[in-house]
């Protein structure tokens, strides 16, 4: 189409608000949920440029200075051993995100395959795949997490491949449920009626309506990685020093808290204000997706 | 419903064994082996093992007595406590873990039930908005974050509570209780918000408004039965994660539980112990998700009909 | 003086978006064992007017801006809430649409029945449980309720559409009102059932002396029941006459369109079906569903061995109520539904034999048009993608003239061109259907099957619909099989017609014919039930029975 056919149209048809449009106006609406994704953006940026942007070398020690409170040369104060926390903190918020991110991919990825699978063929092997997920939902995942890190070491990589695969069973669920209930809609009907093929089905009507779900399900996912992450962290199952991880770090804290609490304070505060961000994000997400709050 | 029950403990049972033969498997691929002492361990110890397992056995023929054992609800001796078995520290970490779990369970259950109910009855009021936004606190405040800070604020800066102990000191099982219990009341609060806010706009809850019903009527009869579904249905995966949260709070309360024994057992690699801890764990979280699900099937009058007709 | 009189009465809704005036200066009144109905399409305030009166509309948004409505010299609108449910029940009762939602499913029928009762908010007329156990399952009977003693304790849904309405009449009276107010009790009902419904509201009224407020969207339902009609449009009051004023003598231009738009009669367009050259031919189909849940044999005969022949041209009416297996029959003559037996031909090709992959030039034959013009659209494609891609998939345009086709679909079917960018849920009902009609007719095929086509549209909209439909079949020489429950539609657009229950045909004729002479015993109750647009034979009918 030439371009002046096209400048010539735009001047005769109205142009349309997409559903994509419509929930991006929503959410451009909600201040909280704006405010989490630019938190969101902040720390992904932070996390990209922290080697040249901290103020101190990872492991730089300063035994002679040891732990000392928020101060101008120290923003957040050092630990027992003079290392300065925000660098600590920055480089420990790499490897957070990193597990939240990488964990959440797994999890999408097993989580839609999965489900849109189920959904889409159906009858037996929906319900033998879906009864696999329900038994899997029984299991006690949590205890499983920590026996693999007992038995095989606290190994990062393993790290994501267990909280993946935890996380991917409501992704299924909720991909299948979408993908049934689209299999069922009429313009899904008509569009077979028309003699479209299958994949065409899938790629221009099922997919563009499950994405919403996905979209909100897994920015919800990230807290929750992060969650278990630090959690396993924490009892000292998780990340592994030298690495570091906002959970360590505020097991850390908990040790010294008595004495020095900003060791304890600003990793926790770090950690939460991130949950807070994400969680925000992915409620002000859904209420934008949500076709029901939609303007008609 | 006592066949639904039936058959899904049937269904249980398949269950079960995936998860004993899995983590025995895992712990016998353990690298160098599970049994290789690195530290000393009593001879009597290796004997009773080496007994116990058949370790010179071929590892179907260990795995088969060992789940004849299991079966018999005999874990074996434990691997670093010389002279006592696994289902003695089982049965004395119960005592104190169950205690735990009840009232985190209570205060879950009390302040977010009530929470969620105020919130979906005041929809967009200062009644919503004021606990939903504690209660998003509570979901970003994890308990080993909540349960160090609530040691600092009220154990050491304040010293109105001990700062460890479970039943030895009054009071020393406040914070314990309070620590495992916020995450799961804030997580009921927005799940009962959410079914109350769903019920509230059914054509249902009009006809009883029509009816001349008082609000008081219309919320505890007719909209709560419905709207706490989902609560109910959370009962059994929230117990679960509440084992898990056992291993944090008990370790940092210092509370002889399952959950710090758990751990323990993880840190010292006291590899029977958690086989057999495992299984245990794995048996009650089945047992409560189907009890969760039962009353959540019982309280549905359509599914209780289908559940009578079918299964 | 009236039992109730509402004054300048005006509801505004107030959202981000702005105000919107959902009732704007209203007044009626209603004497004692009196029946006004309201009428007016989805929009015109009708229900709004009715929820303001036991205050059951959610505020905000919501908000009473003027007006006043005395029930019995006190203003409903203005007492307090303890007021406001001492009123309810005892003095006004309501009656929802849709029984299916309006009963609580967690709670049994009976302890619904006597709540009114049990927590009567005038504490001296409160009622002992066994005393109003009693009470309830005398007011059973006496809405037809059988074995009500036993039904007393059973669940919403081990009850049919039409009993739950009846369970609902019962509640509605059980504490004796003075007034009741029925928002379109029977809309959500079979045409048998709604007669069955209508015919127990006048009876219970003439009983008991109670002044009614009805509800409607439809004349026709409101033609034998109604002393005074109101006729509502966007918030405002159209025109308000006795029933024969509104039917014989308006003047009112909106009251003529909608009494315009009351399919009635026979088809006005020629029958140009050809004889003995069938386009489809169905042979002893069968269509079961699997299903464990509900049958004990573990599946549904949703068609069960239904042969029937629609030759070239012609316009076949499919009717039938609900579970009647008409839309099942008519998505696996389509190959959208599964078939158990039997065949199908289109032409010579027995389609059923086909491969998906074989099947392909076929499908472009036939089209189907659906009933829910809200579900029937992708919500993420604008117009032009929606009826572009069967165009492009089937090669019946180039990237060079598609523009110009996507704009001859959209002129064939109504829309102006301007909308073509947007959004399925930029448009109302009405558009969206013409969306999918166009879409349908895209591929130029040879049938098509409307399934209920019209029956989730204003009346106004689904005349211009039918319209719309008959034109195009002219236009296109299509053939059509056209399935509704709406026998006034069917007999308004089809050439024969196909009476369906429980999976099999009862009966099959020329539609003129079937309507003057009906063989079956079913088909003659079927069209016994349909209201008629026209308060006095709908009198005569009545007494007659």
């Amino acid at each position: 189409m030439g371009l002046f056919k096209a400048s010539e149209q735009n001047q005769e048809q109205e142009q349309g608000t997409s559903l994509w449009k419509d929930a991006w106006i929503k959410l451009s609406k909600n201040y909280l949920a704006l405010f989490g994704l630019s938190i969101l953006g902040l720390l992904c940026l932070v996390s990209i440029l922290t080697p040249w942007i901290a103020p101190y070398g990872y492991e730089e020690q300063n035994l002679i200075l040891g732990a000392t409170p928020p101060s101008l040369a120290h923003w957040l104060g050092t630990d027992i051993f003079g290392r300065d926390m925000l660098t600590r903190i920055m480089y420990g918020g790499r490897v957070s995100l990193t597990v939240g991110f990488i964990a959440t991919a797994v999890a999408l990825i097993i989580g839609v395959l999965w489900g849109a699978i189920a959904g889409f063929v159906g009858g037996r092997v929906d319900a033998v795949m879906m009864r696999i997920v329900d038994i899997m939902y029984a299991l006690p995942f949590m205890i499983f997490i920590v026996l693999l890190m007992v038995v095989f070491g606290r190994n990062i990589l393993l790290l994501f491949l267990a909280i993946g695969a935890v996380e991917w069973l409501t992704m299924a669920r909720i991909v299948r449920s979408q993908v049934m209930s689209l299999r069922k809609q009429e313009f899904v009907e008509a569009a077979h009626s028309l003699g479209l093929s299958q994949w065409t089905i899938i790629r221009r009507h099922i997919i563009p309506n499950t994405l919403g779900p996905v979209i909100v399900y897994t920015t919800l996912t990230i807290p929750s990685v992060m969650l278990l992450e630090a959690f396993l962290s924490f009892l000292g199952l998780g990340i592994q020093p030298p690495q570091s991880s906002w959970g360590l770090l505020i097991n850390y804290g908990v040790e010294t808290m008595e004495e020095y609490p900003w060791l304890l304070i600003f990793p926790g505060v770090t950690l939460s204000l991130t949950l807070f961000a994400l969680n925000f994000l992915g409620d002000g997400l859904r209420d934008a997706l949500d076709p029901r709050t939609s303007k008609d | 419903m006592w066949r639904f029950a039936l058959n899904r403990l049937l269904q249980a049972i398949p269950v079960l064994l995936i998860v004993i033969s899995a983590t025995f498997m895992l712990v016998h691929s353990a690298p160098g082996g599970p049994f290789s002492a690195e530290k000393s361990v009593p001879p009597e110890v290796i004997a009773a093992l080496e007994a116990q397992y058949n370790l010179d056995q071929p590892l179907w023929q260990q795995y088969i007595s060992y789940l004849g054992d299991v079966v018999q609800g005999d874990f074996g001796p434990s691997f670093k406590y010389s002279g006592r078995t696994v289902n003695e520290l089982i049965a004395a970490g119960i005592p104190a873990t169950a205690e735990l779990a009840f009232y985190a369970m209570m205060v879950a259950l009390i302040i977010g039930v009530s929470a969620g109910v105020a919130a979906a009855m005041r929809p967009n009021t200062m009644q919503d908005y004021v606990p939903m936004s504690a209660a998003m606190l509570g979901i970003c405040m994890p308990s080993f974050l909540l349960g160090p800070l609530l040691v600092l604020i009220f154990g050491i800066y304040l010293e109105w509570l001990p700062v460890s102990g479970w039943g030895d000191m009054p009071g020393d099982k406040i914070m314990p209780s309070i620590t495992l219990g916020t995450g799961y009341a804030a997580y009921i609060a927005r799940l009962s918000r959410g079914g109350m806010l769903e019920v509230l706009s059914q054509d249902y809850i009009r006809t009883a408004r029509a009816k001349g019903l008082s609000e008081r009527v219309i919320i505890f009869k007719h909209a709560m039965r419905g709207g706490l579904i989902p609560v109910v249905a959370f009962l059994g995966p929230a117990f679960a994660g509440l084992l898990g949260g056992s291993f944090v709070v008990e370790t940092i309360f210092q509370i002889p539980g399952l959950g710090r024994f758990y751990v323990q057992a993880a840190f010292n690699r006291d590899y029977t112990m958690i086989l057999g801890m495992t299984i245990f764990f794995a048996t009650l979280i089945i047992l409560f998700n189907l009890l969760s699900d039962m009353l959540a099937i019982w309280l549905d009058p359509k599914l209780r009909h289908q559940a009578r007709g079918n299964n | 003086m009236a039992l109730l009189e509402v004054n300048g009465l005006s509801i505004y809704f107030h959202s981000r978006n702005g105000v919107v005036k959902a009732v704007d200066d209203v007044s009626f009144t209603v004497d004692a064992g009196e029946t006004l109905a309201i009428v007016g399409e989805s929009g015109s305030g009708k229900s709004v007017t009715c929820y303001s009166l036991l205050d059951l509309l959610p505020k905000p948004p919501a908000k009473i801006e003027a007006g006043t409505a005395l029930f019995d010299g006190i203003d409903l609108l203005s007492c307090d809430a303890a007021q406001m449910r001492r009123f309810r029940s005892n003095d006004i009762a309501m009656i929802f649409q849709d029984p299916m939602t309006s009963l609580n499913p967690f709670i049994s029928i009976g302890e619904q029945l006597i709540e009114p009762l049990i927590y009567n908010e005038d504490k001296s007329a409160r009622l002992s449980r066994s005393d109003a156990r009693l009470r309830a399952i005398e007011l059973l009977d006496e809405v037809g309720i059988i074995d009500s003693e036993q039904r007393f304790d059973c669940f919403p849904h081990e009850f049919s559409g039409g009993m739950r309405q009846r369970v609902m009449i019962a509640m509605a009276l059980i504490n004796e009102p003075r007034l009741l107010i029925c928002d379109e009790p029977t809309t959500a009902l079979d045409v048998t059932i709604q007669a069955q419904i209508l015919a127990l509201i006048k009876t219970l009224q003439q009983k008991r002396d109670v002044a009614v407020i009805f509800i409607s969207h439809d004349l026709g339902v409101v033609a034998g029941i109604a002393d005074k009609i109101i006729v509502m449009c966007e918030g405002t009051v159209r025109e308000a006459n006795d029933a024969e004023g509104i039917f014989y003598r308006t003047e009112d231009d909106y009251t003529k369109k909608l009494l315009a738009a009351i399919p009635e009669g026979a088809k006005v367009m020629p029958n140009r079906a050809q004889v003995d050259n069938p386009l489809i031919k169905v042979q002893n189909l069968k269509t079961y569903f699997r299903d464990y849940s509900t049958t004990p044999a573990g599946h549904i005969k949703a068609v069960d061995g239904v042969s029937l022949e629609i030759q070239r041209g012609e316009i076949l009416g499919l009717v039938g109520e609900s579970g009647s297996g008409k839309s099942t029959l008519g998505r696996s003559i389509l190959q959208l539904a599964p078939i158990t037996a039997g065949s199908i031909h289109f032409d010579s090709i027995e389609l059923n034999k086909l491969s998906p992959a074989k099947l392909v030039p076929w499908r472009r034959k036939m089209q189907m048009i659906f009933q829910d013009p809200y579900a029937s659209l992708n919500p993420r494609m604008t117009v032009y993608q929606t009826l572009a891609e069967p165009l492009l998939y089937h090669s019946l345009a180039n990237a060079k003239n598609i523009d110009q086709q996507v704009q001859q679909l959209m002129d064939d079917v109504g829309l102006a061109r301007i909308n073509m960018r947007k959004y399925p849920h930029e448009f109302s009902g009405g558009q969206r259907q013409r969306i999918a009609i166009g879409r349908a007719i895209a591929t130029k095929p040879e049938l098509i099957i409307a399934d209920e086509p019209v029956s989730a549209l204003d009346v106004t909209i689904q005349a211009q619909i039918l319209d719309l439909i008959l034109n195009l079949v002219e236009k296109h020489n299509l053939t059509m099989m056209f399935i509704s429950h709406d026998l006034s539609v069917v007999r308004y657009i089809s050439d024969r017609v196909v009476v369906m229950n429980k999976g099999v045909i009862i009966e099959t004729g020329d539609t003129e014919a079937l309507w003057a002479d009906p063989q079956q015993q079913y088909t003659r109750d079927l069209l016994a039930a349909i209201p008629l647009a026209d308060p006095k034979s709908e009198r005569l009918r009545r007494l007659s029975r």
